[in-house]
């Protein structure tokens, strides 16, 4: 028994020695993660606990880091997209769309309106599936286990879209520079219309079961508020500094892909609690849906990518038959084709915040240097000073309602 | 009213002269250069000036040079953006083979981590920031692994041949 008891030269040994309650009475210390079921990802907090309530966390990052940024150093442009994919993978067509967009940025490429639209619908879709798990996983930390089983159907939905455009359900590597790969199928279209009419209904459900709730009330109001000044201080961005009251939305600030064509409000909070960022979630959806339907009413006839043949792979018979298409298919594998020497930055809004992406090149086939700016890795480090006094398990809960995710977090 | 990037110039060459430079448009972003031992007083200015108000720190991030010049081994990038004005501006400063540069850490909150990644992949040495460690790499790593002599994969791999990735003698 006395080899489970911390040595006394122990470090934490230590500091329990050292720092006691007034009244003398000890604190203990302890170790939440890396992997922790509550966690939903790989974070680890060593909290120095006073009974339930947490007087001081110390996070730990980098458990799942990969390397992105060097590993795209030694690709050529479209091999980076996989990499954006397993970054904030509840929205991947996001950060794909977000990719190519610097991209074209760079190659100054104007994308035809039809796929710019088309852009908005899968980068709205997933827009929902990112807020549509946060929420419901923030019900069941709070023990609401329902809600997630009843909507998470739609998230399927969701990815049953994604399929019929791209093949690929989570990791989607969609899109090419200049557009799609190919035009949306009917059944796309179909799958799309199904989602909008059944989908709404379920969604008014789950909020009708959450924002009345005494016991998620309870759970939730003023716990973990953050004031407008720290959020901007934290570089807080994306729906969890919408809840603090800043209606600064990428989308609306620095319009990519025609979203200047559509007509949606930013929702915002108020005091920026887990509570307020619940609510703009779900307020969010509503827009999202909203900007879905205006896009599918105003879709233009029209190509599907830019026609810029040095960077958009031929169809593949073409290069068994045409000339012209077999050395474009050549250069392009070979890479063989011209890029600027440039700086870009583009940025994009995100699931959980300002998506950007920041691209310096040499003239040669991959980025000389390439960095994402991640939102979660951000805002991530106020989670220390956000659940300083509160309880054990209003940590889990602040967490989830951040929206981490950790593959964002570790790039 | 848009905050003119003719106003943002005069008011920064009027304050710091010289430490200034290179001032450009860099596709849709107003660009410039300072010296590094006058980087924290710029981003102070640029933050606290009434007019200029660039309130928000969007990015920090190191690059790597190694075939410039000593003076310009590597770069800090700073991305501020003034959320009133709806304007961005990058900053740029070049450091010597030995980089050391101010922190910020004290100005934006959120400067603290995005430094300690810096740290971390290129080892440039904030000054005065308050827990310079690694971040996303485990303590006892010795090397900075994202300056380019670091090697991406395994150096005794054959299968793999550098021409085939993009980097020749010719282009790179």
């Amino acid at each position: 028994m006395s080899e489970l008891l911390l040595s006394p030269e122990h470090r934490y040994a230590k500091i329990i020695e050292q720092t006691r309650n007034e009244d003398g009475s000890e604190l203990s210390i302890l170790n939440l993660g890396p992997t922790h079921p509550a966690t939903h990802g790989i974070f680890q907090n060593i909290l120095l606990m006073d009974g339930e309530r947490i007087l001081e966390a110390e996070p730990t990052i980098g458990y799942i880091h990969r390397a992105f940024e060097k590993i795209a150093e030694n690709r050529p442009f479209y091999q980076v997209n996989v990499l954006t994919d397993r970054m904030n993978y509840c929205s991947s067509p996001i950060n794909n769309m977000a990719w190519w967009m610097t991209v074209e940025k760079l190659l100054d490429i104007e994308v035809p309106k039809r796929a710019q639209y088309l852009r908005v619908i899968v980068m709205e879709l997933a827009r929902i599936t990112d807020h549509l798990i946060c929420n419901s996983i923030l019900g069941v930390d709070t023990g609401a286990y329902t809600g997630f089983l009843y909507v998470f159907q739609f998230r399927e939905k969701i990815y049953e879209i994604y399929e019929e455009i791209c093949g690929a359900r989570l990791t989607t590597n969609m899109g090419r520079i200049g557009g799609f790969e190919r035009e949306w199928s009917p059944k796309t279209f179909e799958l799309l219309n199904t989602f909008l009419e059944e989908f709404p209904v379920c969604w008014r459900e789950f909020e009708n079961l959450f924002e009345r709730n005494r016991i998620f009330i309870d759970r939730t109001i003023n716990v973990g508020p953050i004031s407008a000044e720290k959020a901007i201080q934290y570089g807080f961005t994306g729906p969890n500094l919408r809840a603090a009251g800043i209606d600064y939305d990428v989308r609306v600030a620095q319009p990519y892909s025609s979203y200047e064509d559509f007509d949606f409000s930013i929702p915002v909070g108020k005091s920026g609690d887990t509570y307020d960022r619940f609510c703009v979630r779900n307020a969010e959806v509503w827009e999202s849906l909203s900007i879905i339907r205006q896009a599918l009413a105003k879709l233009p006839e029209g190509p599907i990518h830019a026609n810029v043949p040095d960077y958009y792979l031929p169809p593949k018979e073409d290069v068994y038959q045409n000339m012209e298409s077999l050395i474009y298919h050549f250069k392009i594998v070979m890479g063989e084709i011209p890029v600027p020497v440039a700086e870009i930055y583009h940025a994009v809004e995100g699931g959980n915040g300002e998506l950007g992406f920041y691209l310096t090149t040499d003239g040669s086939r991959t980025p000389y240097r390439l960095h994402f700016r991640r939102p979660c890795f951000i805002y991530y480090q106020a989670y220390p000073e956000m659940i300083k006094g509160a309880m054990l398990s209003d940590a889990i809960v602040i967490l989830s309602s951040l929206n981490v995710i950790a593959g964002e977090l570790d790039a | 009213m848009a905050l003119e990037t003719t106003i943002i110039q005069e008011k920064l060459t009027q304050k710091f002269g010289e430490k200034v430079l290179d001032f450009c448009m860099s596709k849709d972003i107003f660009t410039f250069e300072v010296v590094p031992s006058k980087l924290h007083e710029l981003i102070q200015t640029l933050r606290d000036d009434e007019e200029l108000n660039f309130n928000f720190l969007t990015d920090l991030c190191g690059i790597h040079f190694p075939e410039n010049d000593e003076n310009h081994q590597f770069a800090v990038v700073y991305h501020l953006h003034n959320w009133i004005e709806n304007t961005r501006i990058r900053v740029k400063t070049y450091l010597t083979a030995d980089p050391e540069v101010m922190s910020i850490a004290d100005l934006f909150l959120c400067a603290n981590w995005m430094e300690r990644e810096t740290w971390d992949f290129y080892g440039i040495n904030f000054v005065g920031h308050p827990q310079l460690k690694r971040i996303l790499n485990m303590d006892e790593m010795i090397s900075h692994p994202m300056r380019k002599e670091f090697p991406m994969e395994d150096g005794g791999r054959t299968d793999k041949d550098d021409r085939f990735f993009g980097r020749t003698i010719i282009n790179q």
